[in-house]
C-alpha cells in the first residue's frame, strides 16, 4: 500500500452505560480502513453496531457512550478533538446521508436555504449569488428537475426520494473526501432506490470522495461497492472485495445471509434456507463466537473463545479477513455452503392438500375513489383520489397471487376493500362464489372465517395486552367455541406455525419479531380460512428472519391448500412465493400473468423498470445488467392524467416516434393478452427494452 | 441531533427466549410490571396511599373509640375546646367534633371514591364509542361535550340543587361525576381514533368481533393507564366539588354532615373557636393532599416523561 488510507478505524469499541442495567457493548473492537475514492459497504442486521460505528466516526454519539480505540482521518486522530474542531470537519471533509430523509430536513426553511447554510458554514466568504448558483448546480447534479424553482420549495413539497436527493446534494456541497451513507435507501421504493444509488455513484464520481455505504441489503452492496465488511454482534466477521464476500463467503453468517434472503435469480426455484435463532443481546454476550448458537457448522471449540479476524488466502491483492475457526476448511473446499446451509425439503407430495382448482376470490372491475373535499362546515368536493380504479383478478384454490407495486399504487386500499366484505363503490367482489354485496350480517360473519389477514408489522398487529392464547383464540371466541375447544385449537395452531404450545400463556412483548409474525399467522389460521391476505408479511422483519416465515407460508399453502393474496413491494419475495403476479400502478393493474412468465419476460415498461431496479446479491450479474430506469416519482393521485397514466415516466414512451406517442397520450390502454400475459400497453409487442439478469434462460447459461 | 441510546442501537426488541426454553424470560418486565416497579420506588406513592388508608380506617372505626355517638349532644360541655372527654372539642349545642369529623369524612370519602371513578367510567365509554364509531355519532357526541364544557358545571349544580335537596345525599355521588367527565372523554376519544387505525384493531374487525367487544377488549385496556390516573385525580375533583357545594349550603343537607357542612358551620367562629374550623379542614386537606400524591406518582410511573421524575 503506497499511500496511507483516508480513514482508519483501529480497534474501535463503543459501550453504552445504562443505569441499573448491564453495559451494552455496541461495537467491540473493529478495525477497518477506507482508501481515497473507495466505495466500502458495511453490511449487518439491525443491532449489529454498523450505525453506531459510523456515528462514532462523525463524533455524533451521545455522552453516555464510551468510545475507545482510535479513529484516524488523514493520519490524525479524531477522538481527541473537541466538538468544535470536529464541527469544522463535519460537512466539509466528512459528510453524512441519513436513513430517514423525512426527518433530516428542517421543515420551516426552503431546500435552497438549507443547502446554502451548509455551504456558508464552511465558506463564510461565499457571496449570495455564488451560493445560489452552487445550489442550482448541486440540485442539477443530483437530478432534481427544474432546480431554480425547486430550490425555493419547502421539504414537504418533495417526495421521499427527492428529499434523499437533496440530502445527497447537501452532503456533497463542500466537496467532501468521505461520504457516510447510513441506509440511504431503506425507506424508499425499489425504483427510487435504484435512482438514489445512481445519484450516489454520480456524487462519488463528481467529488472523487470515498463512500461508506451502510446497509442490511446484500443486493445494494453487490452493484456498487468495491469492498464489503460484514458485521455481526458488534464485530467485523468478514471483509474482502465484493466478489470474494458475495460469491465465495467464508464465514457461515455471510453464507446464511446470502441463502436466507430472497434473490431474484434463485427465487421460485430453490427454497430459502432459514437461519435459526436471532442475534445475541449485546449486553450479555456468551464467551465464544457470538454466531455459534445459530451456526449450523459450529463445533465444540466455537463456544470456548471468540475467533479473531484473521487474514486468509495469502497477503496479496486477493487477501481477505474472516473471523471463523473453520475458515480454512471453507477455503480448501472440504466444507461447502451446501453442507452448512442445505435447502430444506418442501412438503412431501403425499401430505400436500388436493384441490380442484375452484375460484376462491373473484374481483371484478373494483373501484374505490376517495372524494377530495374543501371547507370545514360546508364541504364541497373538488376532485377525487382514484386509489383503486377498476381492477379485475381472481385467485384459485392453492394459488398465490402476488400483488406488487410501489407505495401509493393502491395495493392496501384493494385489500381493505376485500376485507371489509361490504358492497364496493363499484364493481364486485365474490368470495367462494358468493357476492359480498348480497350478504346480511350473520352471513358476513360466517364468510369472515374464510378470509383472514396477516399484517405487515407484527408489533402493531397483535394486542400487546392479551396473552398469546387469547390472541390466537379470538376468532374462535367470536364464533362461540368453548374454552376447551379453544385451547386445544390454540395448541395445535402454535405447533403448526413452529412455536412451542407451552408458550401460550405468555404476552407478545416476550417474543421476537419473527415469532410475533408467526403468532399473527396462527391467529389468521384459527378459523380454517380458504384465503389469507398477506399484507407485506415479511418486510418489517430482519433479513435473517424472513426466510423462516416465507418457508412457513409455503408449507402451509401446500399442506392446507390455502390461497394467498400476497401484497408486497419486494419483488424477490413475491418471486419466491407467487404463482401469479399482478403489477399495479396508480390504481390499475398494468400486467397480470404467470409468475415465471412475468418475471422472465416482463412486457409492460413499468414491470421492466421494477424488475431491473431490484438489486441482485451477485456482483458479476449486477455489473453487467442493463437497467431500465424510471424518471421521477409516482405522480400525485389527485392528478388527472389523460391517456395512459404511465406515459409521463415511461421509458418506452421516450423512444417512440411522435405518432405513437400521440396514441399513448390520447388513449387509455386496457389489459389485453400478449404472449400469455395480460398487459396494459399499446406497444407491448414492439417493446425493444430488455431486462437482463433476472432472466431464467440467461441465468442457466452462466 | 437528539438521538437517544436506543435509537442508535436499533436493539430490535426486548429479549425473547429461544423456542425451547420457557423460564428464561423472567427478566423482561411487562408494562404493568414496569409501572409497578417505578411506583414502588416513589416515596410519594407510599406516603399518599398510607395516609388515604389511615383516613379510611379512621372514618370507619374512629367514632367507636369515643364515648359519644352520632348526633349525641353533651349539654354540659357546649362550645368547649379539645379536652380529654372531647378530643376535638364540641360545637355550640354540644356535638362531639371528633365524631362529627369522622362521620363527615365518611360521606366525603364515599362521594370521592365512588363519584371520581364514575366520571372516568362515563368518560371512557363515551370517548371510546365516539372515537371508534365515528361519523355522525361522533359529531353529535363531540358537540354535546363542547356544550357541556362551555356551561359552568358548578352553576348548573347550584341551579338543580333545589331538586337535589329533596333527594338523599347519595344523588350527589351521581350528579358530581355527571359534570366532570368531558375533558377526559375528549382525551379518550382522540386516543381511540389513533388506536382504531392500529392493525390489531383492524384484525379484530376483520375477524368479525362485535363493536362493543372491540371497545371493551382492545380499546379501553389500551388507554387504561390514562384512565387510572384520571380516576385518581377524579377523586380529588369529586371531594372538592362536594365540599364547595356543601359549604355554600347546596350540597349535603342536615341532618347529614360532610366535611363541607362542618367547615361551613365552623367558619363563623374560626377566630374564637378555631377547633370547629380547624379539624374538619385538616381532614379535608390531608385527604386531598394524599390522593393527589398517589395520582401524581401514578402519572409519573405511567408516563416517565411527564414532569420531573425522581429516580
Amino acid at each position: 500500500m503506497t499511500e496511507s488510507p483516508l480513514l482508519e478505524v483501529d480497534n474501535l469499541s463503543v459501550e453504552f452505560l445504562q443505569r441499573g442495567a448491564a453495559t451494552v457493548n455496541a461495537v467491540r473492537g473493529i478495525s477497518y480502513h477506507v482508501n481515497r475514492g473507495e466505495f466500502l459497504g458495511i453490511v449487518g442486521e439491525s443491532g449489529s453496531g454498523k450505525s453506531v460505528s459510523s456515528m462514532a466516526v462523525m463524533g455524533l454519539l451521545p455522552s453516555t457512550a464510551r468510545v475507545t480505540g482510535d479513529i484516524r482521518y488523514r493520519g490524525e486522530s479524531l477522538l481527541e478533538r473537541d466538538d468544535k474542531t470536529l464541527s469544522k470537519l463535519r460537512g466539509k471533509e466528512i459528510s453524512m446521508v441519513f436513513q430517514d430523509p423525512l426527518s433530516a430536513l428542517t421543515p420551516v426553511y426552503t431546500v435552497g436555504n438549507q443547502i446554502t447554510e451548509a455551504l456558508k458554514l464552511h465558506d463564510s466568504g461565499l457571496s449570495d449569488k455564488a451560493a445560489d448558483a452552487r445550489v442550482i448546480e448541486l440540485l442539477t447534479t443530483v437530478g432534481i428537475p427544474a432546480p431554480e424553482r425547486r430550490a425555493k420549495a419547502f421539504p414537504h413539497e418533495f417526495s421521499g426520494g427527492m428529499r434523499q436527493r437533496v440530502m445527497i446534494a447537501m452532503a456533497i456541497a463542500n466537496d467532501p473526501d468521505l461520504i457516510i451513507a447510513d441506509e440511504p435507501t431503506t425507506a424508499l421504493d425499489v425504483t427510487i432506490q435504484a435512482q438514489i444509488l445512481e445519484v450516489l455513484q454520480k456524487a462519488k464520481e463528481v467529488t472523487g470522495a470515498a463512500v461508506v455505504l451502510i446497509t442490511h441489503d446484500l443486493g445494494v452492496v453487490a452493484g456498487n461497492v468495491d469492498r464489503v465488511a460484514v458485521m455481526y454482534a458488534g464485530r467485523l466477521v468478514e471483509t474482502g472485495t465484493v466478489e470474494q464476500v458475495l460469491t465465495a463467503p467464508r464465514m457461515p453468517y455471510t453464507m446464511g445471509l446470502l441463502r436466507s434472503v430472497p434473490n431474484m435469480q434463485t427465487a421460485g426455484r430453490s427454497r430459502l434456507v432459514p437461519m435459526e435463532g436471532r442475534p445475541p443481546s449485546l449486553a450479555a454476550l456468551p464467551p465464544g463466537c457470538p454466531f455459534e448458537p445459530r451456526c449450523p457448522a459450529s463445533i465444540d471449540a466455537c463456544s470456548t473463545a471468540e475467533p479473531p479476524l484473521v487474514q486468509i488466502g495469502g497477503t496479496g491483492p486477493g487477501s481477505r479477513e474472516v473471523a471463523c475457526i473453520r475458515a480454512d476448511e471453507f477455503e480448501r473446499g472440504t466444507l461447502g455452503i451446501a453442507d452448512v446451509f442445505p435447502h430444506p425439503e418442501p412438503v412431501p407430495p403425499e401430505e400436500q392438500a388436493q384441490v380442484k382448482g375452484a375460484t376462491v376470490l373473484q374481483v371484478t372491475d373494483l373501484k374505490r375513489h376517495f372524494p377530495l373535499t374543501k371547507g370545514v362546515v360546508f364541504r364541497k368536493t373538488i376532485g377525487s383520489v382514484k386509489a383503486v380504479d377498476g381492477i379485475t383478478f381472481d385467485i384459485e384454490e392453492k394459488q398465490v397471487l402476488g400483488l406488487v407495486g410501489e407505495s401509493g399504487c393502491g395495493k392496501s386500499t384493494t385489500i381493505l376493500e376485500i376485507l371489509e366484505l361490504a358492497r364496493p363503490q363499484s364493481g364486485s367482489i365474490e368470495l367462494n362464489g358468493v357476492d359480498v354485496a348480497s350478504l346480511n350480517s350473520s352471513a358476513r360473519l360466517k364468510l369472515r372465517g374464510d378470509v383472514q389477514v396477516v399484517f405487515q408489522d407484527p408489533m402493531a398487529a397483535i394486542d400487546p395486552r392479551l396473552s398469546i392464547e387469547d390472541i390466537v383464540s379470538e376468532p374462535l371466541t367470536v364464533r362461540g367455541a368453548s374454552r376447551s375447544e379453544r385451547s386445544a385449537k390454540v395448541r395445535e395452531l402454535l405447533e403448526t406455525v413452529g412455536l412451542d404450545p407451552a408458550m401460550s400463556g405468555r404476552y407478545p412483548h416476550q417474543f421476537s419479531g419473527g415469532q410475533r409474525q408467526r403468532i399473527g399467522i396462527a391467529r389468521a389460521l384459527a378459523t380454517d380460512p380458504k384465503l389469507l391476505i398477506l399484507d407485506e408479511p415479511v418486510s418489517a422483519l430482519d433479513v435473517s428472519i424472513q426466510a423462516g416465515v416465507i418457508n412457513l407460508l409455503q408449507d402451509l399453502k401446500d399442506s392446507r391448500g390455502l390461497s394467498y393474496l400476497f401484497v408486497a413491494h419486494d419483488l424477490a419475495v413475491v418471486r419466491q412465493i407467487a404463482d401469479v403476479v399482478a403489477v399495479m400502478y396508480l390504481g390499475r393493474i398494468v400486467e397480470l400473468g404467470e409468475a415465471d412468465n412475468v418475471f422472465s419476460h416482463p412486457q409492460h415498461p413499468y414491470t421492466q423498470a421494477l424488475l431491473s431496479a431490484v438489486p441482485i446479491p451477485d456482483p458479476r450479474v449486477e455489473r453487467t445488467r442493463q437497467r431500465v430506469l424510471l424518471d421521477g416519482d409516482l405522480p400525485s393521485p389527485t392528478q388527472e392524467i389523460p391517456g395512459c397514466n404511465f406515459h409521463g415516466r415511461c421509458p418506452l414512451f421516450k423512444i417512440l416516434d411522435a405518432a405513437h406517442q400521440e396514441r399513448c397520450i390520447q388513449t387509455d390502454p386496457s389489459l389485453r393478452s400478449v404472449h400469455n400475459s395480460s398487459v396494459a400497453c399499446h406497444f407491448a409487442e414492439e417493446n425493444p427494452l430488455r431486462v437482463t439478469g433476472v432472466d431464467i434462460t440467461e441465468k442457466e447459461k452462466s | 441531533m437528539a438521538l437517544t441510546n436506543l435509537e442508535i442501537l436499533e436493539e430490535p426488541e426486548p429479549s425473547a427466549a429461544p423456542l425451547s426454553s420457557s423460564a428464561k424470560n423472567a427478566g423482561s418486565a411487562s408494562r404493568g410490571k414496569l409501572i409497578w416497579l417505578r411506583l414502588r420506588s416513589t416515596a410519594r406513592f407510599w406516603i399518599g396511599s398510607i395516609i388515604v388508608l389511615l383516613l379510611i380506617l379512621w372514618a370507619i372505626f374512629g367514632p367507636a373509640f369515643s364515648n359519644f355517638g352520632a348526633g349525641d349532644t353533651d349539654l354540659l360541655n357546649t362550645g368547649v375546646g379539645p379536652s380529654g372527654a372531647h378530643w376535638f372539642g364540641t360545637d355550640g349545642i354540644g356535638h362531639d367534633l371528633y365524631v362529627e369529623t369522622a362521620l363527615g369524612l365518611r360521606i366525603s370519602l364515599v362521594i370521592g371514591l365512588v363519584g371520581g371513578p364514575l366520571g372516568t367510567v362515563i368518560a371512557a365509554i363515551v370517548g371510546a364509542f365516539a372515537g371508534y364509531i365515528g361519523g355522525v355519532f361522533d359529531k353529535v357526541v363531540s358537540w354535546f361535550i363542547d356544550l357541556m364544557l362551555v356551561l359552568p358545571s358548578f352553576f348548573i349544580l347550584l341551579l338543580i340543587s333545589p331538586a337535589l335537596k329533596k333527594l338523599s345525599w347519595v344523588a350527589l355521588v351521581f350528579f358530581i361525576p355527571a359534570f366532570g367527565w368531558m375533558i377526559m372523554a375528549q382525551v379518550v376519544r382522540s386516543s381511540t381514533r389513533s388506536l382504531t387505525d392500529r392493525d390489531f384493531v383492524k384484525a379484530a374487525r376483520f375477524m368479525g368481533v362485535k363493536t362493543g367487544t372491540i371497545i371493551f377488549r382492545h380499546i379501553i385496556p389500551n388507554v387504561a393507564s390514562l384512565l387510572i390516573i384520571d380516576a385518581t385525580l377524579g377523586v380529588v375533583y369529586a371531594i372538592s366539588s362536594e365540599t364547595a357545594l356543601s359549604y355554600f349550603g347546596y350540597g349535603i343537607q342536615a341532618p347529614q354532615i360532610s366535611l363541607g357542612t362542618l367547615i361551613a358551620d365552623g367558619t363563623p367562629g374560626a377566630t374564637t373557636q378555631a377547633w370547629l374550623f380547624l379539624f374538619p379542614t385538616i381532614a379535608l386537606v390531608l385527604l386531598l393532599f394524599a390522593v393527589g400524591l398517589v395520582g401524581d406518582a401514578l402519572r409519573d410511573a405511567v408516563d416517565p416523561t411527564s414532569g420531573v421524575t425522581r429516580d
